[in-house]
């Protein structure tokens, strides 16, 4: 029955794909929500009879049919279903569904409907192969799946150049941001894709398993072919899941509709690294040094992008950072060991981040697309819903007490500390008071204060092809409509109380970690309740004065950025400017990679290639200029030609009788 | 007494008058004659030999060469008259649309 969940989606993505844009767009658009709907449907009847199971029962094995069979070695398309691909498949078909559904509001006006939902859906279909495949290959099929979906959505409007409305900044147009994606994408494949094939060569096999379970066997911890092999792994998961030093594509994924950015640039698919390496933990626990890496990587990763996110004008970018910030989070926790605090992050952060951004989509589409915060502010009053889901969202993102972003990041840098990552730690408590003041400087000059913008007023021109009508007319600000306020109300309830499955063992059950024993075994904090409290006492003051610092700073006395900005204008240009990273990536990698290959293409390709097949022609037809004056036509010359000729045949074979 | 070798000798001088004919010559009539002299140049040599070495394969080949001769002249024959209907002339050394 597990193959159901993968292939509902499929058969919506084939309906929407053959006949969608012929349908009538209500039917097409609930069509996919329906497929996604049926199968969250089918995934929690999975799930309820994974969990009737004992505990140590917990995992089912479901095998379709052989993929690839050579001599002994064998792939199959076969399901592996324990707690954490339960975990997974809620979340990917539950906020799905909830994304998918805000989207028929949402693309409302957009002419190619159909072409949007069958990405949507063939993006669910292969997310599900990822987290149910029972073995890497198969997993890696769904993985490059989502990367193309990544990559039509992320394009889905490659027509227009800009879609970044009344804003000074330049952005690279959707078809260039799909293309970076996808490049980008590309690197951290190869890495993946060499590790598996290093797993291939070491262990004869991919199945999860066999591969498990010779890797337990064979090796000792630290054996130096588990490292390299799950260092390739990682490299592939840094791709996937925009960590240091490849996290440069997400950002430029908001090019995409708000939608896609919820679903696949926050809740799902940029996870799929956190999974694999959570998956693999049994691989990774062999390789300390690995470990180490990811730990370290994923704090890097997590400040650098929080202090961008303090500097970026775009409310969707604020966002995006936010979510390479938060990914650093989860491997931070992968790194220390913590795969069950990575996975709650993980699940936590799906629901406050999609509402955030499908809250932020809520504001660019009663702002005709105007998303640049200098310009927004005042909406409070006119999108109360919004508001109030935003701020839910933003107070789970900071980690606010009691909402789930509290309980998960607290789980982390409890985890951190008490494993004694004391300086990640210290990293980590910094990132979350910056987390808190992004979020909330994202909140008051969004909603808070007075409008920046004039009823009426019209905000720049749309393409030719402007995906809502009312693009090209005045600013009238309007609440969501239902079918987009109900999916923010159903996760904004998830980002409220989300957390509470997963209580700090001083205050209660920690009901997530349980369920996921079986797959990463137990284990309990070795600290006192004591310094638990403080720990969770320092990340609430953090949270807490990061608050207070935005308020202050957006709410209270609003000239203090601009002078912060004036006094320190070297820090504020390189947070601006995202570090230069894209810069550097562009001189040091794009620019000689360009070169390279027009080198290949004009001097190698043009040149050599070519000048060997033309020479060879030109060879050819120099000979035969110069040897075409012996055929002159004339008859006779021919005749005694020939007569030479069997002259001198005769004579030899007379000669030699 | 006349010996297989005075055969030879003169299907060999025969032999050499058509070649000559054949490469000397422009008109293509004559150059048929002599690839006829050559012909029958072989076929006195054939005959000579079958009777010196008693053996009648030799008078065999004559009539096969004779059945040859005969269809390649009219062969060509009716090339030429084709090629002098085109050209209205038939001089061998102008009949060079085949040169390199």
């Amino acid at each position: 029955m597990l193959w159901l969940i993968p292939a509902l989606p499929l058969l919506g993505a084939v309906v929407n794909g053959l006949v969608g844009s012929r349908l009538p767009r209500a039917l097409s658009s609930w069509l996919a929500v329906a497929f996604l709907g049926a199968a969250f449907g089918v995934s929690v009847s999975a799930v309820s009879n994974l969990i009737a199971l004992p505990a140590e029962e917990r995992v089912i094995h479901e095998t379709l049919y052989q993929w690839i069979g050579v001599g002994d070695f064998s792939v199959n398309v076969a399901f592996w279903f324990d707690p954490l691909s339960a975990i997974m498949i809620l979340v990917i078909t539950g906020i799905g569904t909830l994304i998918t559904m805000y989207a028929v509001g949402y693309m409302e006006h957009e002419h190619d409907y159909a072409r949007f939902f069958t990405a949507m859906n063939l993006f669910a279909f292969a997310m599900l192969m990822l987290v149910l495949a029972d073995n890497y290959l198969l997993m890696f099929l769904g993985w490059e799946g989502v990367g193309v979906c990544s990559y039509l959505l992320i394009g889905f409007w490659f027509n227009r150049d800009n879609l970044a409305v009344g804003t000074d900044e330049k952005f690279l147009s959707p078809r260039s941001s799909a293309t970076k994606a996808f490049v980008v994408n590309r690197i951290g494949d190869f890495g993946f894709m060499l590790g598996i094939i290093l797993m291939f060569w070491t262990f004869g096999s991919l199945a999860f398993e066999e591969v498990f379970h010779d890797a337990e066997a064979m090796f000792q911890i630290g054996a130096p072919v588990i490292t390299i092999m799950t260092l390739l792994l990682f490299l592939g998961a840094t791709g996937k899941s925009a960590q240091i030093p490849l996290y440069v594509w997400l950002p430029d994924a908001m090019a995409g509709p708000t939608p896609v950015s919820a679903l696949i640039h926050a809740a799902t698919m940029v996870t799929a690294g956190v999974y694999m390496v959570a998956r693999s933990h049994v691989l990774y626990e062999l390789a300390p040094i690995t470990l180490s890496v990811v730990a370290i990587i994923g704090v890097l990763t997590a400040f650098v992008a929080a202090t961008i996110a303090l500097a970026q004008n775009d409310l969707k970018r604020v966002l995006a950072y936010s979510t390479v910030s938060q990914l650093g989070y989860m491997f931070f926790a992968l790194g220390v060991g913590a795969f069950g605090a990575g996975i709650f992050h993980l699940m936590t952060h799906a629901f406050f981040k999609a509402l955030l951004f499908l809250s932020a989509g809520a504001v660019m589409h009663a702002m005709n697309d105007m998303i640049d915060m200098r310009r927004l502010g005042g909406l409070r009053k006119i999108m109360p819903i919004t508001f109030a889901t935003f701020l839910i969202g933003a107070l789970a993102l900071s980690g606010f007490p009691l909402f789930s972003g509290f309980f998960s990041k607290d789980e982390i840098l409890a985890e951190g500390y008490s494993r004694g990552a004391i300086v990640l730690w210290v990293v980590g408590v910094l990132v979350a008071l910056m987390t808190a003041i992004y979020s909330f400087r994202a909140v008051i000059l969004t909603f808070g204060g007075k409008p920046r913008w004039k009823e009426g007023e019209v905000v720049g021109a749309h393409d030719k092809d402007a995906h809502d009508e009312h693009g090209a007319h005045g600013l009238h600000p309007h609440e969501a409509s239902p079918v987009m306020w109900v999916p923010l109300v159903v996760l904004a309830v998830g980002a409220l109380f989300g957390g509470f499955v997963g209580l700090p063992h001083i205050l209660g059950p920690n009901y997530f970690a349980q369920f996921l024993e079986p797959v990463f075994g137990g284990h309990e904090l070795e600290i006192s309740a004591t310094l638990e409290w403080t720990l969770i006492a320092t990340s609430t003051i953090a949270a807490l004065i990061g608050i207070f610092i935005a308020l202050r700073f957006y709410a209270g006395d609003t000239k203090i950025p601009a002078q912060l900005a004036r006094d320190y204008p070297s820090l504020y240009n390189l947070l601006a400017n995202k570090y230069w990273v894209d810069q550097i990536y562009d001189y040091t990698l794009a620019r000689p990679g360009r070169w390279l290959a027009n080198a290949f293409w004009l001097d190698v390709d043009g040149r050599v290639i070519n000048g060997f097949a033309d020479g060879l022609g030109h060879a050819f037809r120099n000979i035969g200029q110069r040897v075409r004056s012996l055929q002159g036509g004339y008859a006779r010359g021919y005749a005694l030609a020939m007569l030479i000729g069997i002259v001198v045949v005769i004579a030899v074979v007379v000669a030699r009788l | 007494m006349l010996t297989v070798t005075h055969y030879t000798i003169l299907s060999a001088l025969l032999f050499a008058i058509g070649a000559l004919t054949v490469l000397i010559r422009r008109n293509p009539l004559i150059m048929f004659m002599g690839i006829e002299l050559m012909l029958n140049a072989v076929n006195l040599a054939f005959v000579a030999f079958s009777r010196f070495l008693n053996d009648m394969s030799g008078q065999v080949f004559v009539f096969i060469v004779l059945t040859v001769a005969a269809a390649e002249v009219a062969v060509g024959l009716a090339l030429v008259v084709a090629i002098f209907r085109a050209r209205e002339n038939v001089d061998v050394d102008e009949i060079d649309l085949l040169k390199g």
